[in-house]
């Protein structure tokens, strides 16, 4: 057997980090979006990432419709199941308070994890790598292509949703509302159609997400509460609220993973994704990147 | 203009207001004044839909507004400047003032007015970029109230606009109010500084516990031995001389 040189495991475990941790980054991103506008973590944040991957693989080999068309056929699907979530159980509750809201997050996740427990079955899925199989090789890392994707596609995501909240009359308004949501009734700002419109938008980056990473990591039915848990991880290290602190914890959690099951043992990786965790609200509560005023303010 | 009948407001189970009747005429200033805890900012919050009445009716311009949301009451042509100003701390002065229009479909007329405001006060128009969070108190008030103007209401509603700021930046607020009414806008406004309100204003009330106990003039008011001794500071040894 070809020996690897350290070089080349070193690159080969910081790409997978990488590829891992742009998935928590956007899993971190939805948390965020959810909870700057309501201050609910949504913890069906993962079943959205679930169901974007099983929805992938039903449009591409069950429909067999072309890429693209399938991947925005997913997000579509998807943001619709985020859109329902919202007016069916967060809407009808009137002066519920926000811990009552995350506890009806979480019973949506078991809910979700069922019914995709029933449609699927419990087998994991994969579908193709969006372009080849050929991996390209880096320093004597050998690179799957599909990492490009998940690295380009996640960039993509960030900007965009960079310009709509700082360049839409949408998005400074769903800022607006998580900045003072009884300023933003008094100039006219709809509150719960903005957080109708985080839902949705939460549930999108979870479908994309969920997309991107099956035909690397495959994708069954209870994904969604580990990876929740580590987006979750991500969003708190970063600061809640802080797109650019999700985005830089959850690269950074992706590759302390990929570090420790590369070079210590896999075993350990989700238990340090959460001594991370417990660390940084040991040393900093308020995160990484977080406002540490807000988050005196901030239920939670 | 607008037309408050018997309102009755809940604060959970505190009966706030106990049948509030008052009304604001077109080009008006009217001001309500009382101690704290009278209930002044309930009155406020009721017009605007955020503590709805229980009971009682408030008619503006005609259209019964008692049930209207708060975020709908905007567009029936009523901006309320909240307690506390509550700018949008995180958003630039330039977005708080685009959130303030965010109900018009102008575009360009909201660029236009924007612009205007921008002229209008050198303190904005210096941080025009900044988080407004970065703002000292007074600076606050004033892109509170230029926010509420960009929607264009025919009604402003004013929460203790001069609270917390120094005696010069309440001139300034002051000020501004005189040029507003000039200019043809209808003012409710409530003050603790009663004196510089009943000066400022053609009307007031006197709210106490929930009711309103007098209202006048504001040179009635002024003249009123009880307004003089409760609220206004002077002529308090008058009235325990004799």
């Amino acid at each position: 057997m070809e020996r690897i040189s350290l070089i080349g495991q070193l690159t080969q475990y910081l790409f997978t980090g990488i590829t891992v941790g742009s998935i928590y980054a956007l899993v971190a991103v939805g948390f965020n979006i959810i909870y700057n506008v309501t201050e609910i973590i949504n913890f069906a944040q993962g079943e959205f990432v679930m169901l974007g991957g099983l929805i992938m693989v039903f449009f591409t080999a069950v429909a067999k419709l072309p890429l693209p068309v399938a991947f925005i056929l997913t997000i579509a699907a998807v943001t619709g199941v985020g859109a329902l979530m919202e007016r069916f159980t967060i809407n009808p509750l009137k002066n519920a308070t926000v811990l009552t809201m995350i506890i009806v997050t979480i019973a949506v996740s078991i809910l979700f994890k069922g019914i995709a427990m029933f449609v699927w079955g419990k087998d994991p899925y994969i579908i193709p790598p969006f372009s080849g199989s050929e991996p390209i090789f880096i320093l004597g890392a050998a690179i799957q292509t599909q990492t490009i994707w998940v690295l380009l596609i996640t960039a993509v995501v960030v900007v965009l949703l960079t310009l709509f909240f700082k360049k839409t009359r949408y998005g400074k308004a769903m800022l607006a509302c998580a900045d003072d949501p009884e300023a933003a009734r008094l100039v006219g700002i709809r509150v719960n159609i903005m957080v109708l419109i985080s839902f949705a938008l939460s549930a999108a980056i979870g479908a994309v997400a969920g997309a991107i990473i099956t035909p690397i990591s495959l994708m069954e039915y209870d994904r969604g509460a580990l990876l929740a848990l580590k987006g979750f991880g991500a969003a708190v290290m970063g600061g809640l609220g802080s797109f650019y602190g999700a985005v830089v914890a959850g690269i950074f959690l992706g590759i302390i993973e990929s570090l420790c099951a590369g070079f210590v043992s896999s075993g350990y990786k989700d238990a340090v994704a959460l001594l991370l965790l417990l660390l940084v609200l040991y040393i900093r509560p308020s995160g990484l990147f977080g406002n540490v005023e807000a988050s005196k303010i901030k239920e939670f | 203009m607008l037309k408050l009948k018997s309102v009755h407001t809940y604060y959970g189970n505190i009966h706030a207001l106990r049948g509030v009747s008052l009304h604001v005429n077109q080009g008006e200033i009217v001001t309500l004044i009382g101690a704290n805890g009278a209930g002044k900012t309930t009155v406020l919050k009721t017009i605007s839909g955020i503590t709805p009445a229980s009971r009682g009716s408030i008619t503006f311009e005609g259209r019964d507004v008692t049930k209207v949301a708060a975020e709908e009451i905007v567009r029936a042509g009523i901006s309320h400047v909240p307690e506390g100003r509550k700018v949008f701390s995180t958003l630039s002065l330039r977005d708080n003032l685009e959130m303030g229009g965010f109900i018009r479909r102008d575009k360009k007329e909201v660029q236009a007015d924007m612009e205007r405001f921008k002229k209008k006060f050198p303190i904005l128009a210096d941080r025009w970029n900044q988080m407004a969070g970065t703002l000292s108190g007074g600076e606050q008030q004033i892109l509170a109230i230029t926010r509420a103007l960009m929607a264009r209401p025919r009604l402003l509603i004013l929460d203790e606009p001069s609270m917390g700021l120094s005696p010069l930046l309440v001139k300034e607020i002051f000020k501004i109010i005189k040029v507003l009414r000039e200019e043809g806008t209808t003012i409710l406004l409530i003050e603790q500084n009663a004196r510089a309100a009943l000066h400022i204003a053609d009307r007031g009330y006197v709210l106490e516990t929930g009711k309103i106990v007098l209202q006048g003039k504001c040179r009635m008011l002024l003249e009123h031995e009880e307004v003089k001794r409760a609220y206004l500071g002077k002529g308090y040894r008058e009235v325990w001389e004799d």
